[in-house]
């Protein structure tokens, strides 16, 4: 087994409500509806880990100590168009596994998913 | 053939088979390479006093089984009992896991896994399957072999951190990755058909891309997926490999026009024909169909003369608006010099961006010797003897290049 985290990427940015810019009200309902789905889904198979939809990037904090110098600021590091909206850890047999459950998550949470294996889970 | 010219040989035709069966078998790329590298160190040190064995493809799998063995001992990266584990069916037959039962077909569809980039699956590929030294691809890619070396790495990097499968591909995955798996077989096959480097052909690799492309076409067939590009990919293959015979006087490059044609195999070529009449009447051509059908115009002429050159034009046309890249411009223009003459020709080329690759400078060489500008012919020639690594072609372009007036 290997395991994968699979993030979500809003590509085209937010709403200030951290709603998907693509979608419309009704749409953001539905996804979340069948995101649930998925997320009971994964956990019947066993293939879940853990997962998390995350706070927009605005309630994000920077916290910089690698020189020894600690300093902490306000929002995301990064100020990209596109943003990390959750994930899911799972684990899989192998990537193609992977692939085909990340393949149903993107489905249901209407955004592309990217799929990395990590290097060894403690 | 001398000992170390037979040795090659096998080396050459043995090293895609042994190779997929022990990623197979040990589920790791570089631990596979790596034993079948030791495995024929050891061959070059016994076969010398103990003879060439019987079956050396036999003699090779085992000695590399039990060198990855010794190597997982070695360094401990697994315990002993794993290593027996893995190694305990050696002789049982092949699982049966899908569609796809010959190792070395599988190997090429895990390369292929659309998770790498097409280039990188490849890469891999020729490594892994076609036995080609990494300066042999970087060549076939026109890119320089640190390139190649880090795509080759990047690529086993990630097979083995992502865990892509060593495993036979379900029939939605044939689907996805024949664009991939055509790209490989087909540079296999060229690099099998004209050498980058070395003595003219290696045929063991055109003949494993055309056993290959069978098998997969076969496969294909039973699963009612009929794919008219493979189709086209075999019959090129079927129609370029009917005219090897031809291609070599004692080892000088003949090219096409001046090829004795009663030397071209009858048998590929009819199979070649048939195959590229079955695209047509299924009308869903592509860039090898359309490439298919161009060798097909040249394989119904009786002489050169005999050429259709102005369907072939039409065929490079329809080719272009598919795949514009400017090798395909190229060799539309050699077609275009024949039926408007080598001035036109010439301006085509000329503008195209392909300096370092030595058929432009060939191109540009015969173009300007029937156009009478012998001195500028033969600079286009040294620019081509400068980029060409083949000994057969070198040896025809100095006659050529010789062969001008002046």
């Amino acid at each position: 087994m290997t395991t994968y985290l699979l993030s979500v990427i809003h590509p085209d940015g937010v709403t200030d409500e951290w709603k998907p810019a693509h979608l419309s009200p009704e749409e953001v309902e539905q996804s979340f509806a069948d995101t649930g789905a998925f997320n009971e889904e994964i956990q019947a198979s066993g293939h879940w880990v853990f997962a998390g939809g995350l706070e927009p990037p605005s309630n994000a904090t920077v916290v910089d100590n690698s020189n020894g110098q600690n300093a902490v600021t306000d929002g995301p590091f990064a100020e990209s168009k596109e943003q990390l909206g959750g994930f899911w850890v799972i684990e899989a047999a192998d990537l193609d596994e992977a692939l085909a459950i990340a393949a149903r998550g993107s489905k249901a949470c209407r955004n592309p998913v990217e799929v990395r294996p990590f290097q060894g889970v403690a | 053939m001398d000992f170390t010219d037979r040795v090659a040989a096998i080396v050459r035709a043995e090293h895609g088979r042994v190779v997929a069966q022990l990623i197979r078998r040990l589920g790791d790329i570089d631990l596979a390479e790596d034993a079948v590298a030791e495995a024929l160190v050891t061959a070059l040190e016994r076969w010398p006093a103990d003879g060439i064995p019987p079956n050396p493809g036999a003699w090779l799998t085992t000695t590399a089984g039990n060198k990855a063995i010794d190597r997982i001992r070695r360094e401990g990266k697994r315990d002993a009992k794993h290593a027996e584990a893995t190694m305990l069916d050696h002789d049982e037959p092949h699982e049966e896991t899908g569609p796809v039962t010959d190792d070395r077909l599988r190997l090429v569809f895990t390369c292929c896994h659309p998770a790498l980039a097409l280039e990188n699956r490849v890469a891999l590929t020729l490594r892994l399957l076609g036995g080609l030294t990494v300066a042999e691809i970087a060549r076939a890619f026109l890119v320089p072999e640190t390139t190649m070396a880090q795509r080759i790495t990047r690529s086993k990097q990630k097979i083995k951190a992502a865990n892509i499968p060593y495993r036979v591909p379900r029939e939605q995955d044939l689907v996805e990755r024949l664009g991939g798996v055509m790209t490989v077989l087909y540079l296999i096959f060229n690099e099998g058909y004209l050498a980058s480097t070395g003595e003219g052909a290696r045929e063991d690799l055109s003949s494993e891309a055309i056993r290959l492309t069978r098998q997969l076409s076969a496969m294909l067939t039973s699963f009612d997926l009929g794919a008219p590009e493979l189709d086209g990919l075999l019959a090129l293959m079927l129609l370029t490999e009917a005219r090897r015979d031809a291609r070599f006087t004692d080892g000088v490059l003949t090219t096409l026009d001046r090829q004795d044609r009663s030397r071209w195999d009858p048998a590929l070529i009819d199979e070649g024909h048939q195959l590229v009449r079955r695209c047509l009447a299924v009308n869903r051509p592509g860039p090898y169909q359309i490439q298919a059908a161009i060798n097909a115009v040249h394989t119904n002429a009786i002489d050169a003369s005999m050429t259709d050159w102005s369907q072939i034009v039409q065929l490079y046309d329809q080719l272009l608006a598919q795949d514009p890249n400017p090798v395909v411009e190229l060799n539309r223009a050699v077609a275009v010099a024949e039926l408007d003459g080598p001035e036109v020709a010439l301006r085509i080329v000329d503008r195209l961006d392909l300096v370092g690759y030595h058929p432009w400078h060939v191109t540009r060489a015969e173009l300007l010797r029937r156009m009478d500008r012998h001195d500028q012919s033969r600079e286009a020639y040294d620019a081509a003897l400068a980029l060409s690594e083949n000994d057969a072609e070198r040896a025809h372009l100095v006659r050529r290049r010789g062969s001008l007036p002046g």
